[in-house]
């Protein structure tokens, strides 16, 4: 894995993209988000971990509206996300998401679960999208797995699938939940290195994980999120050497130093 | 075999003992003393039974005879059916006719066989059902007079789906074109209401005209059975995605539904709709029975395919629901293009034992005197030129009933094996 460190950006003076302010959420009683706040320059990666139930998903889930955030404002590419079903949509089509489980379609081949949103969300003409579908085939390196059905792939060539289903709607925005998490250990290499490339092209990526190679080659910030809340965030260099949090250090202490 | 490295052992013969018929026979039917005596004990079972029924339903049997007199005192009375077999396949269906319904069966059958075929599961075999089915009711009815109304109402129920159905994916232009059609249908039939345009209807009537009440026998347990699972499999969609929708007021009208028909017998819902029905509508206006019976069957099957399409979309992952929203698919998209496809295919062999289930559910029509293929059966044993061979026509009954259930049986079981051999999961 390319884990040398790469020459970050300067993000001061890009414009914000996703907005969060005041965001709180509740299971039942359970406080699962409590006053979220964050700004998502474009072109910005940021890496989000934090200890199983932190809320860490639901906060990404929240920003495509797979949750329903109950106070606050959360912004997508200007829009802000409300009931109304024409902004869900809309917010949507700008925004990526790949899913720890992958789930591609099982019903459909590799192309069809490609081509699917372009054709019906887009109205992409199907020849265009097929092309759009085998360049990015190309891109995560199986062009050659078009005409073949998911349960034929190895979980990486499907995560890998769902990835470039996701960039067929050119969005601007992705989400990764936990993409890694899911695949035997000797597949999570290819996945992560489709990851890093995207990154470095200047995708806007929001990626839940704890592949912390990948947060000190890619992200240009690491937040720590525990118990519903944002506990710390910074550059990652700053953020693995020196955590300010007690509860930071117990979390890194525990998945760095098993 | 110490001195065999591993990945070059031989593959060796299996032992002699358990191969060949011998060696099956020996392990299935003799491989104790007790699994013995049973195997011998059943044989010599069968045999018996098997032997005193070919004795009635062969050897002694009489296969032609002028009237029931001349059976008595012999084997199986197949002259009885060899005389009936018209009326209990046709029913009161004017005799010389009989090739009117004989090919309305042949044409139903034709399209069940084509729609068996995977190959054919395509928009083709809306087209194939429509043209078939309008020959085999025009071959029963004889004549068919299609009234301006309800031209115009299926022209705007046409343009209707065609506008929601199509609406996120047509052209401009294939949208207006639905849009048209739905106008013309919605003036036109204003028109006809307040009467600024006169009754006018198209007749088709190449043949004598037949009304249902004549109609019986095979065409008649087709007809509910084959059309009323037709209707009731889209109408189970709908109840089954209403059941899961959001909105409570849908959501309770599908839950309610499901609930009050599952809750009743399927009797109780023909008397309702032979008996009771008419009480409620105005004086003058009539509901022909049949249909009547056919929409308690449709209400009926509907109730109980629903809930086993629920099964399916519960089986359903929610990653699927969640992935097909994440890229922006609208409610219909995500249903029609990710959902049923899915559930449906779950849910395939489970629905074709229902189907088998009230194919023979059908014969309880013959409580309100419809005459399905039971009830002319039964008929036939009126003649009192015939009496007293009610077995005879049962087992005849029993056996045309096992062809379609078995055949519709087979079909599931090589079904659940296609759908199984790309799995895909």
């Amino acid at each position: 894995m390319a884990t040398a460190a790469q020459p970050k950006q300067d993000l001061s003076h890009a414009p914000s993209v996703i907005t969060l302010k005041g965001v709180n959420k509740w299971y039942g009683q359970f406080h699962v988000l409590s006053d979220i706040n964050l700004d998502v320059k474009l072109g910005e990666k940021i890496v989000v971990c934090g200890p199983s139930g932190s809320g860490k998903s639901t906060l990404i889930r929240c920003i495509n509206r797979l949750e329903e955030h109950q106070q606050g404002n959360i912004v997508v590419d200007g829009v802000t996300l409300s009931n109304d079903v024409k902004n869900i949509e809309a917010i949507r089509r700008e925004v990526g998401m790949v899913f720890q489980s992958f789930n591609l379609f099982p019903h459909l081949t590799i192309l069809e679960n490609l081509t699917l949103a372009p054709i019906w969300v887009k109205k992409m003409p199907k020849k265009d999208a097929e092309e759009v579908a085998m360049n990015l085939l190309k891109r995560v390196r199986i062009p050659e797995q078009a005409l073949k059905y998911p349960g034929q792939l190895s979980g990486g060539q499907q995560q890998r699938v769902a990835i470039a289903r996701a960039l067929c709607m050119r969005p601007k925005i992705m989400l990764f939940d936990e993409p890694t998490s899911a695949l035997d250990p000797e597949m999570v290499k290819e996945v992560l290195d489709v990851m890093i490339e995207l990154a470095r092209e200047g995708m806007t990526m929001i990626c839940v994980t704890h592949e912390m190679g990948f947060a000190r080659a890619v992200a240009d910030r690491v937040i720590f999120m525990d118990r519903g809340e944002i506990v710390e965030q910074n550059e990652p260099e700053a953020f693995f050497a020196h955590p300010k949090n007690e509860r930071t250090k117990t979390f890194l202490g525990q998945i760095l130093h098993h | 075999m110490a001195d065999v490295l591993p990945g070059e052992r031989p593959q060796l013969a299996p032992p002699v003992d358990d191969t060949g018929p011998l060696g099956w026979v020996r392990k299935n039917l003799f491989s104790s003393w007790g699994n013995g005596i049973t195997t011998v004990v059943l044989i010599v079972a069968i045999g018996w039974i098997l032997s005193g029924f070919l004795h009635w339903a062969v050897f002694t049997a009489t296969f032609d005879a002028k009237s029931g007199a001349e059976c008595r005192g012999h084997g199986a009375c197949w002259a009885l059916i060899r005389e009936k077999y018209r009326y209990i396949f046709f029913g009161s269906f004017p005799y010389e006719q009989h090739w009117r319904p004989l090919f309305a069966v042949v044409a139903m059958l034709a399209m069940l066989i084509l729609s068996s075929d995977r190959r054919m599961w395509n928009k083709r075999l809306i087209a194939i059902w429509g043209v078939g089915s309008f020959v085999a009711f025009l071959l029963m009815f004889g004549q068919i007079h299609i009234s301006l109304g309800l031209i115009l109402f299926v022209a705007l129920a046409a343009g209707g789906l065609g506008m929601i159905l199509r609406g996120a994916i047509a052209t401009p232009g294939e949208l207006n074109g639905w849009r048209a059609l739905a106008a013309v249908g919605a003036l036109g039939l204003i028109g006809r209401i307040t009467g600024v345009i006169p009754t006018w209807s198209l007749a088709i009537a190449p043949l004598s005209y037949v009304e249902t009440g004549l109609w019986g026998g095979i065409p008649v347990t087709l007809i509910l059975a084959t059309y009323g699972l037709v209707f009731a499999f889209p109408f189970g969609i709908l109840l089954a995605l209403g059941r899961r929708s959001n909105l409570p007021l849908i959501k309770g009208l599908c839950v309610g539904f499901i609930e009050l028909i599952r809750g009743v017998p399927l009797i109780s819902l023909l008397i309702m709709a032979s008996v009771m029905l008419p009480l409620f509508l105005p004086s003058g206006m009539t509901i022909d029975k049949f249909l009547r019976a056919q929409v308690a069957v449709i209400l009926f099957a509907g109730a109980y395919i629903a809930e086993i399409i629920r099964g399916g979309l519960q089986s359903l992952p929610k990653g699927q629901f969640e992935a097909a929203d994440a890229m922006g698919l609208n409610y219909v998209q995500k249903t029609t293009l990710i959902i049923l496809p899915q559930a449906l295919r779950v849910v395939i062999p489970p629905l074709i034992n229902t189907f088998i289930g009230f194919f023979k559910d059908t014969s309880l029509v013959l409580i309100i005197g419809i005459f399905d293929f039971l009830n002319t059966a039964n008929q036939a044993l009126v003649d009192p030129n015939w009496a007293g061979f009610p077995g005879e026509v049962y087992l005849f009954a029993a056996f045309i009933y096992f062809c379609f259930c078995y055949s519709m049986s087979r079909y599931s079981k090589h079904l659940e094996i296609e759908l199984n051999k790309g799995t895909r999961r």
